[in-house]
């Protein structure tokens, strides 16, 4: 297990190495004063040009800038956004937890949907409901998700009007921000009905979710289905039957427990399709994320906010991935033996 | 290592279910939901001082909502009304100007300030220093950048400002202005807090000045708590108002540039109250929804830089604004909501004559007077569109488009480029554009408002002549029309400069459009004027149906 997590740890390190490369090289490749988009500081006096110059140690060899870079990123300093003339770091924590915080509602509905849907397609293997359900797993994943928010929108808010179709939570109820996680603020705030506020956020998180929710709750469904089929046809499965199990213990006890093993695995490397989703989805649902940050910041040609933003979701997206192959590691023994990582 | 599989099972109907109620319960019945009004805008505010700023939106987001002004315009015929003056004297030779103030006029409260008196005379005399005084630290602190008191010249024109007594303020001008009087009630000459702005002075920190203009205090009928850049801001009532009382407890502005999305917002109640609402036909036919309009003092124009080639030749301008078809641009841009401009003034101005010289579609005049700038075979340049709805221009790029087809036919090619809207005003105030589709709010009836701070060679420094063009007689029949009392001079000087901006054309006028806003039925009180910002002070909210 020792050598898994450090060499887990050793490809996290070398990707984010690998990443601020990409990202230091940016400030050259950007137009403009490099230390301009390094920093953020649109009109710096003398003074202020100085002291950054000796931060980034713009005197020194490119070689030597980077290392002086990576240095202020260990420190938090990302720089100052160019258009608000705000920390990144600052709107990143902001930010980003809406994000986390749509994505992991979309994961655990596009799970608790999608893996059970897989299940019974793969018992009623090639029986009317396994076909309806792949059929139904097609449409979802050929739907744009562009498309489905607006569909989503017409239906839900223009014209049933349950649900609203934008924001994250009704801008008069006044929730401080703590976390930045919504529903963690809603229960830590005191000056309002939090059961109200709940509501109301909750009726905000279920369209976009829903939305964001539906490609990998798709594929989640053939995964659980194919891994279920795997499962059911493998020698142990045969040795239970022939003792004499019932079928739908042997679901149980068996096939369930052992096809989850492989999802778990895949629900990791599917994760940064669900945070390009969710982007798109937070421009279009108002959602004030990471996502819609960023791709606001890209409009304005904030380079330092693109930067910032880069790191941020790349990082997020690699300690979900590491987490999720831990997680399998955790209940797949064999896999702890792998020499490499993927 | 195991799962706890019953557990699981369970849940995920369980989940279903809550997430299938919720749904179902849209919670409107919420008291939080009835005592404040959202307001749907259609930009972030570059500000919340309005002395800073010429935009529309920031004035819209702050001045009437956060400040008062000395003088107000009434709503109805365009009447000065006292404010926080409560009466004001003007000498026979008017250049001593008095001002008695009201003495129960109080600060905002907030988290940042707290006050200890009620407004006086000093807090006026510190508004107007600061901007006119270059010593005093908090014109520093914006580099003296107050871009409509310099385009009207506010530094030539005021000598000093005097304290009589705590409650009265003398102004003391270089020459008669007609204008005067109407500039201190435009939503720029807003009154600061002095108390406010020696706390900040006594902070260690010097970024802590700049904090008068990001963090106001002022005396309107809403005070600040709290802005998140591009995304909302949040203001709750001054409960100590002098003017009435305001119903409203919280005010929100939820700032979404996008016309779909506002008009989605409204349809499903998000928003009480939207800006330049789009599909004006689907809200009419909708009992919940109220749309309501109102003739504005503006004018949308397309600006030629005359500083950059080939628009420093006015023959070339001429030929350019021959070729535009505003007829067409009537239809598809503003459907009919909109009338077509024959001069910079509005028709409903008391200063517009039908004798001014209109300029007609004509693309044989565009292409002689091409052929005889030399330039017969054609050339390309630029057009930047503003990337916000304005009340003016509803669809800029969509203009740009008309126009890029319009110039094709006398063989010119246009791009049409466009901006991020801070950034767009940063980069036309610095003149780098060839040619801008942007226009003109008025902030006060005065016909000097439409030509002053658009074309004077004044306002060529502070970058709001979009035409960067100056001319001398121009500036002198303006100046001229400025001094004089006698109204029918006045208006034979500034059909003269009609004349000259036809001769010279700087800029093509295109069209005068009515302001729209959309409401939730249910929202009472007057939100639109004809002059300046929206104002949601005597706004109340009766709760409907849902």
């Amino acid at each position: 297990m020792l050598t898994f997590t450090l060499r887990r740890l050793n490809l996290l390190f070398f990707t984010l190495l690998m990443l601020t490369v990409v990202s230091f090289s940016l400030s050259y490749l950007f137009p403009g004063e490099v230390i301009t988009n390094l920093s953020g500081q649109k009109s710096p006096s003398a003074e202020q040009l100085e002291q950054l110059n000796s931060l980034y140690q713009m005197d020194s060899s490119v070689f030597h800038q980077y290392f002086a870079y990576l240095g202020q990123l260990f420190n938090g300093n990302f720089g100052i956004s160019m258009s608000s003339q705000v920390p990144v770091s600052s709107e990143l924590l902001t930010y980003l937890p809406s994000t986390i915080e749509l994505c992991i509602t979309a994961l655990f509905i596009a799970m608790f949907i999608g893996v059970p849907l897989g299940f019974v397609a793969a018992i009623l293997h090639n029986k009317p409901a396994d076909k309806a359900i792949l059929a139904f797993a097609m449409i979802g994943y050929s739907i744009p998700a562009f498309w489905l928010a607006l569909i989503l929108i017409l239906i839900f808010s223009i014209t049933l009007s349950w649900l609203p179709s934008s924001g994250q939570l009704n801008l008069l109820f006044e929730i401080e921000h703590v976390t930045g996680f919504k529903f963690i603020d809603i229960l830590l705030s005191d000056n309002v009905d939090k059961m109200s506020a709940f509501k109301d956020a909750v009726s905000h998180i279920i369209l976009p979710a829903m939305t964001v929710a539906l490609a990998p709750m798709t594929l989640f469904i053939r995964l659980a289905r194919t891994s279920m089929l795997d499962v059911l046809d493998s020698n142990y499965i045969k040795a239970a039957k022939a003792k004499g199990l019932s079928q739908s213990a042997i679901i149980y006890h068996h096939g369930i427990r052992n096809s989850l093993v492989n999802i778990i695995r895949q629900m990791g490397l599917y994760f940064a399709n669900l945070v390009t989703i969710a982007m798109i989805v937070e421009v279009i649902f108002d959602w004030q994320g990471a996502g819609s940050w960023l791709i606001d910041s890209i409009y304005q040609r904030d380079y330092t906010a693109i930067q910032g933003g880069l790191i941020a979701l790349a990082i997020f997206t690699f300690v979900i991935n590491i987490f999720a192959d831990f997680i399998y590691a955790a209940l797949n023994p064999l896999e702890r033996n792998r020499k490499h990582g993927a | 290592m195991k799962f706890n599989l019953r557990l699981i099972t369970k849940t995920i109907p369980l989940g279903l279910l809550f997430t299938a109620l919720m749904g179902c319960n849209p919670s409107a019945d919420d008291s939080v939901l009835t005592e404040g009004i959202v307001y749907c805008s259609e930009g972030a505010p570059s500000s919340f001082n309005p002395q800073l700023i010429t935009d529309g939106t920031t004035i819209d987001a702050t001045s009437k909502q956060l400040y008062n002004r000395l003088i107000d315009f009434n709503n109805t015929n365009l009447q000065r009304i006292p404010a926080l003056a409560k009466s004001w004297h003007v000498t026979r030779n008017g250049k001593l100007i008095t001002f008695y103030l009201r003495r129960d006029v109080s600060f905002h409260q907030t988290e940042y300030f707290t006050p200890t008196r009620t407004m006086n005379a000093d807090d006026v005399i510190f508004s107007f220093n600061r901007i006119l005084d270059t010593q005093n630290p908090f014109y520093q602190s914006v580099d003296g950048n107050f871009p409509f008191f310099q385009s009207v010249n506010f530094h030539e024109l005021v000598d000093s400002i005097e304290k009589i007594d705590d409650y009265t303020v003398r102004f003391k001008l270089n020459r008669a202005d007609s204008t005067f009087l109407s500039n201190l009630a435009t939503p720029f000459a807003v009154i600061l807090s002095k108390q406010y702005a020696e706390q900040l002075l006594a902070d260690s920190d010097p970024q802590a000045l700049s904090q008068l203009d990001s963090l106001p205090i002022g005396t309107g009928p809403f005070k600040f708590k709290q802005y998140r850049n591009n995304s909302f801001i949040r203001y709750s009532r001054h409960d100590d108002y002098w003017r009435r009382d305001v119903e409203i407890e919280k005010l929100i502005y939820n700032i979404t540039p996008n016309n779909t999305g506002r008009l989605t917002k409204l349809l499903t109640h998000e928003c009480d109250v939207i800006s330049f609402p789009i599909a004006a036909d689907e809200i009419k036919s909708r009992p919940d929804l109220v749309l309501e309009e109102v003739t504005s003092f503006n004018v949308a124009f397309f600006a030629f830089n005359a500083q950059k080639p080939p628009f420093d030749n006015p023959s070339v301008r001429k030929a350019i604004a021959h070729a535009v078809n505003k007829e067409a641009i009537m239809t598809a841009v503003y459907g009919e909501q909109a009338e077509i401009a024959e001069s910079l003034l509005p028709k409903a101005s008391w200063a517009f004559s039908d004798e001014v010289t209109t300029f007609d579609y004509s693309v044989e005049k565009a292409k002689t007077l091409l052929a005889n700038a030399g330039l017969s075979e054609g050339f390309s340049f630029d057009i930047w569109a503003i990337p916000v709805q304005r009340d003016y221009n509803p669809n800029a790029l969509k203009m740009a488009k008309l126009i890029k087809s319009d110039l094709e036919a006398i063989g010119v090619e246009v791009n049409i480029i466009t901006w991020e809207w801070n950034t767009f005003l940063r980069k036309l105030a610095k003149g780098e554009h060839q040619s801008v589709l942007i226009g003109w709010t008025a902030d006060h009836p005065d016909p000097d408002n439409f030509f002053s701070p658009l074309l004077s060679c004044s306002a060529m420094e502070t970058g709001r002549n979009r035409a960067f063009w100056c001319n001398e007689k121009f500036d002198q029949l303006l100046a001229k029309a400025y001094i004089t009392n006698d109204i029918s001079e006045r208006k034979k000087l500034y059909l003269q400069a009609q004349n000259i901006l036809v001769e010279q054309m700087p800029l093509l006028p295109i069209a005068h459009s009515k302001r729209a806003q959309a409401k939730v039925a249910g929202i009472n009180g007057d939100i639109l004027a004809a002059f300046g910002g929206i104002n949601f002070e005597n706004v109340s909210k009766t709760v409907g149906e849902n």
